[in-house]
């Protein structure tokens, strides 16, 4: 058993009357990138949602299963979802930061949690920055709206704002696919750096993203989860025929 | 020239012409109420009270009735709408219940003003006693709002992206945090925009109020908020309608329509100015309703592509302003 990482067990997820999520048992290294991939609709963002609990949002949605976060089972019944949620940060595939200042996105989730020091804000904002690699580009105008950042600064900036709250876990939801190539690089970049303190689950449709960036790598197709051990395998000798044929492009 | 180019050059003709008739219509109103009225405004018209049933003095109470009855009928339903507006767009789910709200809106929106009127002195002038007060009008006239005010801040807090409340979930605040401190700040613009027309709407109506509170003549201040007021809509039927004397009131009628055309659509300004980026623009739209000339020059750009700089608009401004001048000048010399 990991002492920080998550460990997912027979976790099955319904909307409605679709099963979207079929049994899927895994465990995530602490301070590692995993990556989801797998075709559209094969349920790789439901199981990421899962890790903080943002399928509880969606109407009609029942799951079943275990998914254990620091030796708690996340989906028991006392878990404060909200605390949760401190822990699990997470970024959106599109850049969403709030129409605020560039400091007050940052500043959100600390506020979120009732932190009141401003001098102890200012600093954990700039940790934040710095370590989003942002705060060079913005240290001169944290006064004014984010909304005026280029995109790939907005994903950075929306990245601080994940990590501003100090999770153990950052989840990412294709957070490049609405990126210019230069952005991704710097994104991607990022993320190896994070992954020394934070343990970050990335869903991409990228393939080769999946290979520069992460230690594991998880295929998942209809639901199931088909394949998941070290990228490099995965890629490079796939055991299972659907594996095979998904990273060859040779699939409908 | 094909006779497919020919249909679509009638056609867009048609258009055209259909649209410039609206614009003619709005300024042959505006220049026909601003023309027979402009003569009775003066400072002393604006701030003394009426003398002589209102055909002496000015329209002072019937101003300070109107922003009165406007002041409290938003600070009854202004919450109710809001806190509605809210529940419908971010609790609610949709169920029978929410189809049943939303249906009641829309009824109580289609509901004639007169019968806001008759329910008015039904439930707040007679059943609850206030008599005829400026309680009972302002309640009548924020039953009249509601509706605007609900579905205004539903359609405001329709538009805020989803993607907003997701990262604000997501970063451990609760539903009520996040609407409060993302949701609510983004959507405030469209809300006071839709207040402000709302207020512009009820500013304007006679009907609620006849029975409810407006009096035809007073000469002091209300005294408490169960005394009667005069109210500008009601001043102008009256001095047009009801007046003994209707030759002599007439100008006064005309006087008091231009006062209160100019509180509507200055709040009209106001509702474009919180809304829009482009401060610029809302004061060039303003402009070109109350000189319609700008508004044709404009329009002329727009047809060029040529983007409007600010210099044709003040020029514009400045030749509709002169042409304006003149046709009162006319106007009066005749």
């Amino acid at each position: 058993m990991f002492a920080k990482g998550i460990s997912i067990k027979e976790l099955q997820l319904w909307y409605g009357d679709f099963h979207a999520v079929k049994g899927v048992s895994m465990e995530i290294d602490p301070k590692a990138v995993t990556a989801y991939i797998g075709p559209s609709g094969c349920g790789k963002s439901t199981v990421l949602r899962c890790l903080n609990r943002m399928n509880d949002l969606i109407e009609n949605v029942r799951i079943e299963g275990e998914v254990t976060i620091d030796q708690q089972n996340i989906y028991a019944p006392q878990v404060d979802v909200y605390a949760l949620r401190k822990k699990v940060g997470m970024v959106f595939q599109k850049p969403s930061p709030f129409p605020k200042s560039i400091f007050e996105n940052v500043a959100y989730g600390l506020r979120v949690n009732g932190m009141r020091n401003k001098t102890e804000i200012a600093d954990i904002v700039e940790k934040s920055l710095k370590g989003a690699a942002l705060w060079n580009e913005v240290k001169d105008k944290l006064k004014q709206s984010a909304l005026g950042l280029s995109g790939g600064q907005q994903q950075r900036l929306c990245i601080a704002r994940a990590i501003a709250p100090n999770p153990e876990v950052v989840l990412m939801d294709e957070p490049t696919s609405a990126l210019d190539p230069i952005s991704t690089v710097q994104v991607e970049e990022l993320m190896s750096d994070l992954k020394k303190h934070y343990t970050i689950v990335i869903v991409t449709h990228n393939m080769q993203q999946a290979q520069r960036i992460a230690d594991k790598t998880a295929f998942f197709y209809v639901g199931y989860l088909i394949e998941y051990t070290d990228t490099q395998s995965l890629f490079n000798n796939p055991k299972e025929e659907k594996t095979q044929k998904y990273i060859s492009g040779d699939f409908s | 020239m094909t006779a497919k180019h020919l249909t679509q050059a009638i056609v867009f003709g048609i258009f055209a012409a259909v649209s410039a008739l609206v614009v003619a219509v709005i300024s042959f109103l505006l220049y026909y109420i601003f023309s027979n009225g402009l003569s009775s405004v003066s400072w002393e018209f604006l701030t003394s009270p009426p003398e002589q049933d209102g055909l002496k003095g000015g329209i002072m109470l019937s101003i300070a009735g109107t922003l009165l009855l406007v002041f409290f009928s938003v600070l009854f339903a202004f919450p109710i709408g809001v806190l509605s507006g809210i529940y419908m767009n971010e609790y609610s789910r949709e169920n029978a219940w929410k189809k049943m709200v939303r249906l009641m809106t829309n009824n109580l929106a289609g509901i004639p003003s007169i019968v806001f009127g008759l329910f008015g002195l039904a439930l707040f002038v007679k059943a609850a006693n206030f008599g005829a007060s400026i309680l009972a009008g302002s309640l009548t006239l924020a039953a009249m709002i509601l509706p605007i005010l609900i579905r205004t801040t539903e359609e405001s807090l329709k538009q805020i992206p989803g993607d907003y409340r997701a990262a604000s979930l997501a970063l451990g605040a609760t539903k009520w945090y996040t609407i409060r401190h993302v949701v609510l700040p983004s959507a405030f613009p469209n809300i006071i925009s839709g207040l402000i027309l709302g207020v512009g709407r009820i500013a304007g109506e006679t009907a609620p109020i006849i029975f409810t509170v407006a009096a035809s003549y007073l000469t002091q201040f209300p005294q408490s908020i169960f005394s009667q007021v005069m109210a500008l809509p009601f001043t102008i039927y009256y001095m047009a309608s009801s007046h003994p004397n209707l030759l002599e009131a007439r100008p006064i009628a005309y006087g008091a329509a231009v006062v209160l055309l100019a509180i509507v659509l200055s709040l009209n300004l106001l509702s474009r100015l919180a809304v829009t980026q482009d401060k610029l623009g809302a004061v060039r739209y303003f402009l070109s309703i109350v000189f319609p000339p700008l508004g044709i020059a404009l329009w002329a750009q727009y047809r060029t592509r040529k983007p409007v700089v600010a210099n044709d608009c003040i020029f514009a401004a400045g030749v509709g302003g002169g042409l304006y001048t003149l046709l009162l000048f006319i106007q009066y010399l005749l």
